[in-house]
């Protein structure tokens, strides 16, 4: 009882799904099996740093000699925006970096993906475009927390979502591109969270305006990709920020996003072509 | 060349046997190269602990800081940097002896067989527990005294009793790499690991590291209680400020106890484990 | 009904170039034909896909850039020819260039020079074209641990294409065939390492390639698993499927090929089927001695010109004749007293001493 082939009998017209969206499928489906708990983490994170940080801190803040500059919101409003944009660049770098790399280095699916049509740019849309899905839905369920607590600011509050993506993939693509050159251990990755993340995420004007750091330090803030999604945020959900600035603000990320992706792009065909 | 003999090597290295799921099977690299290599090889890893708490302290020092003004304790009205400060000793403090005595253990216990080879050395199951922990002291002693060093600089410290903060910051150690570790003796699976990290999150944000215990409902008020980062922070903020009194010695006894019951606990799973 | 027996291409066009869709049209039951009426051990039909090459390399050449110093010369040069159909080898030593020739053959690797055609097309061009109809079994597995085994197989199909029903069902097909269908639901941490090795075979088969790359199909696997994998490939073979296999053990090559290059240090040594070469670099047997230490030396000078060939190794004496047991009968006819001895035929690996001078595995 010897098994045979048989060869695959199919109509003869071939599928237009593009390499990009099968790359994004096999990755929807891996993640399939942690959703649950991502979507638990992505309500419960948010829940706790809202009652921490925005009524606990902010009973501090709200009765400090501070108060005021805080734009004429409470220290909940003012928090809240920044929130969802600082827990998608942690997200997204956190999924762009051991993930990535260990498709290249441990489970190495993407050496199987690249003997197959797809081609290694292909690849590397994909898996931006799955960072950017998951960022999406973590976001959203963020928004909807921050609705419930009452601060998210009407229909425009609603954009902040996009930008929470759009901040949080501008810098995850960077930490692929690093995924796909890193040939050694991980150890690149901590440091790149240490020195980089954290530090962005406590000057970028998330929990204090960035008129409160001196001049020096201030300066850092105008170049942290943070700081910018957490203007537009701001604008977003706050109605602050004028429209030139908001302009200058997405044009900083969408060249910041632009430029990683075309770094990424060259790290992993590299890596996969040799 | 040994052809032959070279694939089966690699296929059963450590480093393929980890399932890489999200973020497990980085984090559990950074610690094997920590504590199985040389500390040379990762010393600027080994650096970026002892920055963290010292980013918090300028940002939040200073930025909120100066939307706050100063806290009101009970020895009077406090800056808020000088209020925040031994809170984040005692955070960091926590978060290298879990980090140490959870990831670093779970990975040894069930990849490496360190252990294995150990106890056949007759070695007891209390000096592999001890001998985990001391080696997360050591490190975690390191980054107190620097930290208590950038705290003298930015004239933070109130009272001399501060220069006991360092000895007391490795007293809060031991107690959670004692309890960390006799968790960790009962996980399963490195998602089961990933639970004890997210416990550590609203520790870290409801034990008045920020913001005193005041802004609480007194039912709240007393959950916190409970929580051990919350004592240990009193601890060390008391020495920091000199609010010293009796009551500390009760903070103190907590962690006795952890100590106490963390040890001998992973000490008994850890014989259970490995010596059956 | 006459359905086209053809493999998907994907987002790729369908149009097949010249020589290939010549064959594919004219044949009647499509792509692979005489599939079903093939006897098993015939030799490939060479008349109706004489115009069928599958790889034409001449020259090819491929070198590594090193940080510090000259370019590491992977392969230097080759030349090579494989019809449709064939079962073809390369063995070697590991760093004799292989993989490199491999991973150029399954266009995930550009040439530094020559000139290489796959499936009549030029892979630096058509490079996504080829991977189409290509199926690939790499040294290193590449498998999805979190997914289960049936859902690797599914995946894979989808990214040539293949709509998604079409993909389950063929997965059920390549369970079967690999004899994996108990552990379908099963995750691939779970697998043996056997296992592991029959889903990476069955999983490049989703695409029903015409070519398949095996590269070190069975190293690291147990005697049994390895003769499992063997009967499978065999059964593709009958199928009609061109296997490229390269490998350095000497009894897989003369198992499974119909020809075989021998490889090392990026160019080719020899080329013929495992007969031809153990003919041609080998005698029909091999008389090994075993001295004690030391002796060795004094009994070299003595078997000298009782072989045809003698090779020196370090631990035994290897005495190249026709005839083993009338040798031995010599050798002890003139005194000598070998602890141990051995007459066996002569296999590959004795070939690959002639030729290099050194062993296939040491």
């Amino acid at each position: 009882m010897a098994p045979t082939l048989r060869p695959l009998v199919t109509e003869a017209s071939p599928s237009r799904t593009s390499g990009t969206v099968l790359v994004w499928q096999y990755l929807m489906l891996v993640w399939r099996r942690s959703a649950l708990s991502t979507v638990i983490a992505g309500i419960v994170t948010p829940l706790l740093y809202l009652l921490a940080l925005g009524f606990g801190l902010g009973t501090l803040v709200n009765s400090g000699p501070g108060a005021a500059s805080l734009g004429g919101v409470s220290y909940v409003k003012y928090l809240a925006p920044a929130l969802v944009t600082a827990a998608a660049l942690q997200a997204g770098v956190g999924e762009a970096a051991y993930p990535v790399y260990s498709r290249f280095k441990w489970s190495r699916v993407f050496w199987g993906i690249s003997s197959t049509p797809v081609s290694t740019a292909q690849i590397t849309n994909g898996q931006l475009l799955f960072l950017a899905t998951r960022l999406a839905i973590g976001s959203a369920l963020y928004y909807v927390v921050v609705l419930v607590f009452g601060a998210a600011g009407g229909w425009a509050g609603l954009l902040v979502i996009p930008i929470a993506v759009l901040t949080g993939a501008s810098c995850a693509v960077w930490v692929m591109a690093l995924a796909g050159r890193m040939r050694r251990e991980g150890t690149a990755f901590n440091v790149v969270f240490r020195f980089v993340v954290v530090p962005m995420t406590l000057f970028s004007g998330s929990f204090f305006p960035i008129e409160r750091m001196p001049g020096a330090i201030r300066w850092l803030a105008y170049i942290s990709p943070l700081w910018h999604g957490n203007e537009l945020a701001r604008a977003a959900m706050l109605g602050t920020g004028s429209g030139l600035a908001v302009l200058g603000h997405l044009v900083f990320l969408v060249v910041l996003g632009g430029a990683g992706l075309v770094t990424a792009r060259h790290a992993f065909s590299t890596r996969l072509i040799v | 060349m040994t052809g032959a003999t070279l694939q089966p090597q690699v296929r059963t290295t450590l480093l393929l046997r980890i399932v890489p799921l999200h973020l497990y099977a980085g984090r559990t690299h950074v610690i094997l190269e920590r504590s199985l290599l040389a500390y040379q090889r990762s010393w600027l890893v080994v650096l970026t602990g002892f920055f963290e708490p010292v980013f918090y302290l300028l940002a939040m020092g200073q930025g909120l800081g100066s939307l706050i003004g100063q806290v009101s304790t009970v020895a009077g009205p406090v800056a808020y940097a000088a209020y925040i400060a031994p809170g984040l000793l005692a955070t960091s403090a926590m978060n290298g002896a879990i980090f140490d005595s959870t990831i670093n253990v779970f990975f040894k216990l069930k990849y490496a067989k360190l252990y294995d080879g150990m106890l056949a050395a007759s070695l007891g199951p209390v000096d592999v527990a001890l001998g985990e922990i001391v080696w997360s002291l050591i490190r975690g002693g390191l980054y107190s005294v620097a930290f208590v060093l950038v705290m003298l600089v930015m004239g933070l410290l109130a009272s001399w009793w501060a220069l006991l903060a360092v000895p007391v910051a490795l007293i809060v150690a031991f107690g959670f790499a004692a309890v960390g570790m006799a968790i960790t003796t009962f996980m399963k699976t490195f998602q089961q690991m990933d639970w004890i990290t997210t416990a550590l999150l609203p520790m870290f944000l409801f034990s008045t590291t920020f913001y005193p215990l005041g802004v609480y409902p007194r039912a709240v008020q007393i959950l916190v209680e409970c929580l051990p980062l919350y004592h240990g922070i009193e601890l060390i903020r008391g020495l920091c400020l000199g609010l010293v009194s009796p009551g500390l010695f009760l903070h103190l006894l907590y962690f006795a106890g952890m100590i106490g019951v963390g040890v001998t606990v992973a000490s008994r799973r850890l014989e259970r484990l490995l010596l059956r | 009904m006459n359905r086209q027996h053809r493999p998907w291409i994907g987002n790729v066009e369908s149009r097949w170039s010249g020589v290939a869709s010549a064959v594919v049209k004219s044949t009647p039951s499509g792509g692979r034909p005489e599939l079903d009426s093939r006897e098993p051990g015939a030799e490939p039909a060479q008349g109706s896909q004489s115009t069928d090459s599958m790889i034409s390399a001449i020259g090819l050449r491929k070198s590594f850039p090193v940080k510090s110093g000259p370019d590491v010369e992977a392969v230097r040069g080759i030349d090579l020819q494989v019809p449709r159909g064939e079962a073809f080898g390369f063995l070697g030593p590991n760093g004799a260039g292989k993989s490199s020739t491999m991973r150029m053959i399954a266009c995930v690797s550009p040439r530094t020079g020559g000139d290489l055609r796959i499936l009549g097309l030029d892979p630096a061009r058509d490079g996504v074209r080829i991977r189409a109809r290509l199926g690939v079994v790499p040294q290193q597995d590449n498998l999805d641990e979190e997914l289960s085994v049936r859902e690797n197989l599914f995946i894979y199909g989808r990214y040539f294409g293949i709509p998604r029903r079409a993909c389950w069902a063929k997965a059920d097909e390549l369970l079967e065939f690999a004899q994996l269908q108990e552990k379908s639901r099963a995750r691939v941490d779970a697998l043996s390492g056997g296992m592991k090795r029959r889903l990476t075979i069955a999983r490049s088969l989703m695409n029903d390639p015409e070519l398949l790359l095996l590269d070190e199909p069975t190293t690291g696997l147990d005697p049994q698993a390895r003769h499992v994998l063997w009967d499978r490939l065999f059964r593709l073979k009958q199928q009609g499927v061109t296997l490229i296999l390269t490998t350095h053990y000497m009894d897989e090559a003369e198992q499974l090929c119909d020809r075989l290059v021998v490889m090392d240090d990026g160019r080719i040594a020899a080329e013929g089927s495992p007969a031809e070469l153990i003919e041609r670099f080998s005698t029909r047997e091999v008389l090994e001695l075993r001295f004690t230490p030391g002796a060795q030396e004094a009994a070299e000078p003595r078997v000298a010109d009782l072989a045809e060939r003698i090779e020196v190794l370090p631990d035994r004496l290897l005495l190249y004749t026709p005839d083993g047991e009338a040798t031995l009968n010599t050798v002890l006819a003139a005194g000598l007293r070998p602890v141990s001895t051995l007459v066996r035929r002569s296999t590959l690996e004795d070939v690959f001493l002639r030729l290099t001078g050194r062993s296939l595995v040491d």
